[in-house]
């Protein structure tokens, strides 16, 4: 039978990513598409938040994003210390452009919603804080994979560096939450306290968030193809080098 | 030589080998040594022989445990090896005897008369190690083998900067080592003068490339 | 291990060690702040409690990039890799100098700066206690950010990137807890969340520092 690990191999990953990448590329644009302009166009108004209710359905996919991006980075981190797949380690780098790119959309759709909600474009929310050390965490996890030259001592370093992170990351959490008790509303999918949310603003909400995870995956799998092929350029330029 | 009663008291328990098994070793995903075999025993020195570039230092950062082997056996612990490479480990705010006594008491010794002695020190012990020049400073560096303890050295280059009266005391004091039943693996490209020691060449275990591409092969 | 901290305090102390220039960062820093922000008295005891912690954890910094780098440099840290004491240990009794020389003289120094930043008299107990027992906790990371970095060149910069966000959970609640004192308020529970972080910092990163170290040497 066949095994999930199988697509470790380069080569096989390759083939199933081939495939794989475009057909959830396409599906992620029709989600997002159809969600976003039945969100934007066919749902009322809330009567509380008027319009600008309606950023939800950028803001709460990204900050989905956001986060699960990071816990994609972990597995793929354990992954590759663990078992050493190569495939993982690139996985993992490449999902940290593309999750810190989530946080960032998360962190802007945020303070768009939220200077006619709360009229001030920051504050120091402990969820809108979270977001920003998350985003901090990111950058140092990119910048330590750009830092070092050698593949592999890379990628164990920001591999142990993604793991202790993550403890922090939570502790962050924790801290913003003990710091400032918070303005943010609840999460839960309600969008005033009290109430749920209405059938018309889930459905586009869910659509756009299933777009959000295809499009992640097809990002993630256009970077590691990426990442791969530059592997595989270097280690070409190795051999001739060592022929010569 | 007196530091030689220390040695002996401690003694290196019976007899001892190191003995490496078809080893293959990789420098920064290169592999640079492959289907190496030797062995090494208590009283013995082997020199390693090979042009730059043919895997020297990544063979002894291999047996020192630095870095991992891509393949083969290596008998030994590194527990057992004293490693000494082209940098000495020195403080240079430190003095002589204070940068020794550090080592020995890292590794469980405390008397290090005998290996200021040995080296010819004992006059430089109070300076500090900023203040010593290039060959004393590895005459220093030379002298922390001494206190380890540990039977097998593992010596990158050790002679660089030594002038000949201190590579004939270095020589000296690797021939008493032997002596005492502890043993020696050296690289280096200068004559010790140690006509009992063997020479191993390493330029036929140099690894095959291609196919052999070690971890980026996958990519291929 | 005692010889290593030996060492380590020594040459902390010798001349080029870098002792007294987190403490001399810090009462610069505690200077230069209400330079900034004017002289009421209302204001600074506000933002003492904050300022004192971000001042103490900026100096914690500073010296960092040279816990594992200048052994790196000279061989040291190859020979201590091969020596019988595990490098984890190398880790924690680095850390341990590294707090006995930074952490541990600012946390002594801070109530008097404290004074100068007109901080709450009930503050300064819970001042100098969860530095006390927050500041460990920033050697052992940055010592863990620190090993991440030590085969780089201008490792320092990346390495103030690494740390600092991971500096955010002992820093708020350290913070906390003297800030809540200086409002009467009971600030036990983020001294203990404080030496918490410290004690799961102590027992965990030197190991994560020790494997780093590790894949930096081979």
């Amino acid at each position: 039978m066949a095994s999930l690990w199988e697509y470790a191999n380069p080569v096989k990953f390759m083939r199933l990513s081939g495939w794989l990448m475009p057909v959830s590329a396409l599906l992620a644009a029709g989600l997002i598409v159809t969600g976003l302009v039945w969100g934007f166009f066919f749902t009322e108004a809330d009567y509380r938040q008027g319009a600008s209710v309606k950023i939800i359905f950028l803001h709460v996919p990204s900050a989905l994003m956001a986060i699960n991006a990071w816990a994609m980075m972990l597995i793929a981190s354990l992954i590759w210390l663990v078992r050493r797949h190569h495939v993982s380690a690139l996985a993992a780098k490449a999902a940290a452009p593309i999750g810190a790119t989530m946080t960032l959309i998360a962190l802007i759709t945020g303070a768009i919603w939220g200077q006619p909600m709360w009229g001030t474009w920051w504050e120091w929310d402990p969820r809108l804080t979270s977001f920003l050390i998350l985003f901090l965490f990111y950058l140092g996890y990119i910048a330590l994979w750009s830092a070092i030259e050698d593949t592999d001592t890379a990628a164990d370093l920001t591999a142990i560096l993604c793991l202790v992170g993550s403890v922090f990351a939570a502790l962050s959490r924790y801290a913003a939450l003990f710091w400032n008790q918070g303005l943010h509303q609840g999460a839960s999918l309600s969008v005033a306290p009290g109430t749920r949310m209405d059938w018309a603003y889930k459905a586009p909400l869910y659509l756009c968030m299933a777009g959000f995870a295809l499009l992640f995956l097809a990002l993630v799998l256009a970077g590691t193809r990426t990442e791969i092929r530059a592997r595989r350029a270097r280690a070409l330029m190795t051999r001739e080098r060592a022929r010569a | 030589m007196v530091w030689l009663g220390g040695v002996r008291r401690f003694g290196y328990a019976g007899f001892m080998e190191l003995r490496v098994t078809d080893l293959a070793c990789a420098r920064g995903g290169l592999p640079l040594i492959e289907g190496l075999s030797f062995a090494v025993a208590s009283g013995e020195a082997l020199v390693l022989r090979g042009p730059n570039g043919s895997g020297k230092t990544t063979l002894l950062r291999t047996l020192a445990g630095l870095q991992p082997a891509l393949k083969g056996e290596i008998t030994c612990p590194p527990e057992e090896m004293a490693y000494a490479a082209h940098a000495d480990g020195l403080k240079s705010t430190l003095t002589v005897a204070e940068n020794l006594s550090f080592w020995a008491e890292i590794h469980g010794q405390r008397d290090i008369t005998g290996a200021l002695e040995a080296m010819n020190l004992t006059d430089l012990a109070g300076r500090q190690a900023q203040h010593l020049s290039a060959g004393q400073k590895r005459r220093l560096g030379l002298a922390r083998l001494l206190v380890t303890g540990r039977w097998l050295w593992v010596l990158d280059e050790p002679t660089v900067s030594l002038d000949a009266a201190s590579v004939a005391l270095f020589a000296g004091v690797v021939r008493d080592h032997l002596a005492a039943g502890g043993a020696a693996l050296l690289a280096t490209h200068i004559d010790l003068g140690l006509p009992e020691a063997r020479v191993l060449d390493l330029a036929p275990y140099r690894a095959e490339l291609p196919p052999d591409l070690g971890f980026d092969e996958a990519f291929l | 291990m005692t010889a290593l901290l030996i060492r380590d305090l020594r040459l902390a102390m010798r001349a080029g060690g870098g002792f007294g220039l987190g403490l001399g960062f810090f009462l610069i820093l505690a200077v230069l702040v209400p330079l900034g922000v004017g002289p009421d008295t209302g204001t600074l005891a506000l933002i003492a409690p904050g300022i004192l912690w971000v001042g103490a954890l900026l100096a914690c910094l500073l010296s960092l990039d040279r816990l594992f780098a200048l052994d790196h440099e000279d061989g040291s840290l190859d020979l201590l890799a091969t020596s019988p004491i595990p490098l984890e240990g190398v880790v924690a009794v680095k850390a341990l100098a590294h707090w006995l020389t930074t952490g541990l003289p600012l946390a002594l120094a801070a109530p008097v700066l404290g004074i100068l930043l007109n901080l709450p008299g009930p503050a300064f107990a819970p001042l100098m206690l969860s530095l006390l027992l927050g500041t460990p906790a920033l050697s052992v990371i940055g010592a863990f950010g620190a090993a991440l970095t030590v085969g780089l060149k201008r490792g320092g910069l990346l390495m103030s990137l690494l740390v600092l966000p991971l500096y955010v959970p002992t820093l708020v609640f350290g913070a906390q807890a003297v800030s809540r004192a200086a409002q009467g308020l009971d600030g036990s529970t983020a001294l203990l969340l404080t030496a918490g972080i410290t004690a799961g910092s102590a027992a965990l990163l030197p190991f994560a520092a020790a494997f780093a170290l590790r894949i930096n040497l081979r």
